[in-house]
């Protein structure tokens, strides 16, 4: 947790927020709830950043489609994150190679890293959610 | 110290809202601030009080009550989360067009921009889920 406090131009507070994305987008809620959180959480003009491990990864991999299982694709909301501010996403190293994946099956732009590293900024934040 | 309590889990399925219960309790107990507990997820589900646990049973929603009551808790359920899983208040009842409610005592409806500013405002956010 950072010990200094850092505001905005009005005085308010401006936190550092991670939100860790450990599931599959599909077959549970809460990676599209989540995703809720982050989209809303943006007006707030805190330092957010995103992380993907585990299953998480899948969330924003390339060519999803889920026509057969009659759930709303929402992976396209991944690409306007951007637009929100939302630009430190991270993705573990470990989890893409244990499931196959590179950074080239991602359909935004990510900084991929080791565990270690995101334990260590897992250790910066102020305010960590974990869906 | 101040602090924010989120749960993401439904009651009964799931141990998250009781572990939540006593953790918030015993928070307060040591005289420190609970300024807002959030239900997620399936936790919205915490706050019908519809619910009917047999009697030799804890029931969970009314101790969310309760303890509301008694410490002047903000129990808040989102709103997007509470939509899709049928947690109604009055005023969502008229908006939504339905024809009953069922929100617990104490407990209120609103957006997920609770959940951040608890996260701001708090010193420690505590998550109670999977």
């Amino acid at each position: 947790m950072s010990e200094e406090e850092r505001t905005d131009d009005e005085g308010g507070v401006i936190k550092k927020f991670m939100y860790v994305n450990r599931r599959a987008p599909y077959g549970t809620v809460y990676a599209l709830e989540s995703l809720e959180v982050v989209l809303i959480g943006a007006a707030f003009d805190q330092d957010v950043s995103m992380v993907f491990i585990d299953d998480g990864v899948f969330e924003i991999k390339k060519g999803q489609d889920t026509a057969e299982i009659g759930m709303k694709n929402f992976s396209p909301t991944y690409r306007a994150l951007e637009m929100y501010d939302v630009e430190k996403l991270y993705v573990s190293q470990e989890s893409l190679a244990e499931r196959g994946l590179t950074e080239d099956d991602l359909l935004v732009d990510v900084e991929v890293m080791p565990d270690s590293r995101i334990a260590d900024l897992m250790d910066e934040q102020d305010v960590i959610f974990t869906f | 110290m101040k602090f924010a309590i989120q749960i993401n889990e439904g009651p009964y399925q799931h141990q998250a809202s009781d572990s939540a219960y006593y953790f918030t309790k015993a928070v307060l107990e040591k005289g420190h601030e609970v300024m807002r507990v959030f239900f997620y997820h399936d936790g919205v589900n915490n706050g019908t009080r519809l619910t009917t646990p047999p009697q030799d049973d804890r029931n969970i929603v009314n101790r969310w009550s309760e303890l509301g009551e008694q410490h002047n808790l903000d129990l808040v359920v989102c709103v997007a989360a509470a939509q899709r899983r049928g947690i109604v208040d009055e005023g969502e009842m008229q908006r939504n067009g339905k024809d009953a409610h069922n929100i617990a005592p104490g407990f209120r409806i609103s957006g997920l921009g609770q959940l951040i500013e608890a996260g701001i405002q708090s010193e420690r956010l505590v998550v109670f889920g999977d």
